[in-house]
């Protein structure tokens, strides 16, 4: 690749060569976007972790690309947000064509007044250097490279794991293994674990090229193009000039040959141009499936990301969930480890985790239904709403090109406690219990952003509300402490006190005076109510933490 | 199973019948079934009452598919 050099990480002897008696708190088998971020988020919480990866490299070629705003902010509680943010291209705008005419253009802008954009586009080796490299902060987070998983043997607390390394074999037993192997997940094989779903019959090409261009930075899609009749095609920009170019193939295509620039070159010249000038940077051709595991915790086993679940790649719903999943994962393993909650608070990270997966599909086979018709009727239907949507705006709502990575609202979750107050917003978007907070620009004493100040562990935001030094100390002393931000009001000693302009934090809370919000450590509310009552709060945690 | 009329709703059957036929006149197979693709989904979009569309898509199969219907969806 012309942008782009994969580094090459040593493999180092493990310990367990030298010694044996030890026993690792958390094995992570998986040096992916998802490994890492577990890796990181256990680490924020004094977990030491051990990272197996068969390879010694980050990935090759860009693969996942679209980051969504969600995805974002978790980075930014791992302290990787900002280069991912810094180093990628934000976009706002797609477009959607039909043969050779615009139909339908979609700004995914959200209003101001939040800190992240809705995507930002970056390849993924990108991601995982940084991963890689805010891992490396942590002298308890140990990144093995070359550690190939060859065996698995799950026991009542803990499971013994057979790792092949250019050396030999070693043994590692570890209470908790956090699987995020991808796709082809080998562990969930050596385990023999039900994958269940559909796969769909086509063929897509996937090539990334290095090009100087005056492209716009939008996300271009066309169904039947005149450069590539009867198959769809997408072009979307990344960092460094590269540019990800989707063909569809149809099922009938030959993955080999299309692979190779005496096939590509053509495809690219009669959609870019004869004069276009570019390099191709990396191709691939790939299927895919919409499945998941029917559990994504075994035991003391648990997956996470594409080793537990995969889409179709319309819509980022791949990676931006697998970050969630981490998100949702690590507060309770830390939690459960330390003793501070019993091992059910985990049984919550398979039902919230499954419950988003199974939106995340239901998403992404939509999109696969539009953009690959199984039928000739299901054809003549997507051409129809196609040739419709330009005229037509009711047809606009129908087209389906991918929708786009949003986060879970965790509404049905056994960790909420239920509005008590019947007074609260409940439409689209608003903070109800499950919900994951809203940013907001604040003024206070760590940055300008509400999101900030929330979640690492159980905080309360109070909105003009009066909470004295004495409850901000006994949450904080509490047996799971929280911590307080209040906006507005009196903040007794030991809260954080912001200050808002523009009353966005109110409005998205909707927060009257004396309002409180409780929030998970991964930063979704779990209670709200319309008055402080220290009783209540110790309650919710309780709840949160299945310790009621 | 309510909502859908299924009385007489239209002021002049036979005009509307002829209109419908009309529409198709001089297409082929395959420009007809755009047409009658377009059709469904201006009109499913005039009503707008999923009730009153599932009942019709399924008055519309009822009889003719040698598989059953599919279930609704219950998520």
């Amino acid at each position: 690749m012309k942008t782009y050099t994969n580094p090459v990480y040593p493999y180092e002897r493990p310990a367990e060569f030298g010694a044996t008696g030890w026993r690792r708190p958390v094995v992570v088998v998986g040096a992916g976007p998802v490994g890492l971020a577990t890796a990181i988020d256990l680490a924020q919480r004094d977990i030491p972790v051990v990272v197996l990866d068969d390879d010694h490299t980050v990935s090759v070629g860009s693969r996942a690309i679209c980051y969504a705003k969600r995805a974002l902010e978790i980075l930014d509680r791992l302290g990787c947000g900002q280069p991912v943010v810094d180093k990628g291209i934000g976009w706002n705008v797609g477009k959607v064509f039909f043969r050779d005419e615009l139909v339908y253009r979609f700004d995914l802008l959200p209003e101001p007044g939040h800190r992240r954009p809705a995507f930002v586009n970056l390849q993924q080796y990108w991601l995982e250097e940084y991963l890689v490299g805010r891992a490396r902060e942590f002298d308890h987070v140990e990144l093995r490279w070359k550690n190939e998983v060859i065996g698995v043997s799950p026991h009542a607390d803990g499971v013994d794991v057979t790792v092949a390394t250019p050396e030999g074999e070693y043994a590692i037993a570890c209470d908790w293994l956090v699987v995020a192997d991808g796709s082809r997940s080998p562990v969930r094989r050596m385990l023999g674990l039900e994958w269940q779903g559909q796969m769909f019959r086509d063929r897509f090409l996937i090539a990334d090229i290095h090009m100087k261009t005056d492209f716009p930075t939008e996300r271009w899609f066309w169904f039947d193009p005149p450069f590539h009749p009867n198959q769809s095609a997408l072009l979307h920009r990344q960092a460094d000039d590269v540019w990800r170019v989707d063909f569809q193939l149809g099922w009938d295509a030959d993955p080999d040959a299309e692979k190779t620039p005496e096939r590509i070159v053509p495809r690219l010249r009669a959609m870019l141009g004869e004069a276009a000038e570019f390099d191709i940077e990396w191709a691939s051709v790939y299927t895919f499936a919409c499945r998941r595991m029917q559990r994504f915790r075994h035991g003391r086993a648990i997956f996470a990301g594409d080793a537990a679940h995969v889409v179709s790649p319309f819509g980022a719903r791949g990676a931006n969930s697998g970050i969630q999943d981490v998100d949702n994962l690590a507060w309770k393993l830390a939690l459960v480890m330390k003793g501070l909650a019993p091992d059910r608070l985990i049984d919550s990270y398979d039902a919230e985790r499954t419950f988003a997966a199974d939106e995340n599909l239901l998403n992404s086979t939509r999109s696969t239904d539009f953009i690959t018709p199984k039928s000739r009727m299901s054809r003549i239907f997507r051409d129809a709403v196609l040739s419709l949507a330009k005229e037509h705006p009711f047809a606009r709502r129908l087209v389906n090109s991918g929708r786009l990575s949003v986060p879970a609202v965790l509404a049905a979750s056994t960790l909420n406690t239920e509005d008590q107050d019947a007074d609260f917003a409940c439409g689209p978007g608003a903070m109800i219990p499950g919900a994951p907070a809203a940013d907001a620009p604040v003024q206070g004493p760590a940055g300008k952003w509400l999101l900030g100040y929330l979640g690492g562990g159980f905080t309360l935001l109070a909105f003009d509300a009066a909470i004295d030094a004495a409850n901000v100390a006994s949450l904080a002393r509490h047996r799971i402490p929280c911590s307080v931000v209040g906006i507005g009001g009196i903040a007794g000693e030991g809260a954080i006190a912001l200050d808002e302009a523009a009353g966005l934090a109110r409005r998205r809370y909707d927060a009257l005076p004396g309002t409180v919000y409780l929030l998970r450590p991964d930063q979704h509310v779990c209670a709200r109510w319309r008055a402080f009552d220290p009783v209540r709060v110790r309650t919710a945690i309780a709840r949160a933490t299945c310790n009621a | 199973m309510t909502a859908l009329c299924i009385e007489s709703n239209l002021a002049a059957p036979d005009e509307f019948y002829e209109r419908l036929i009309a529409t198709h006149r001089g297409l082929s197979d395959d420009e007809s079934a755009i047409v009658n693709a377009k059709l469904v989904l201006l009109l499913a979009n005039h009503i707008g009452d999923p009730a009153v569309l599932a009942e019709a898509m399924a008055a519309a199969r009822d009889g003719v598919a040698s598989a059953p219907a599919p279930e609704g969806e219950s998520q």
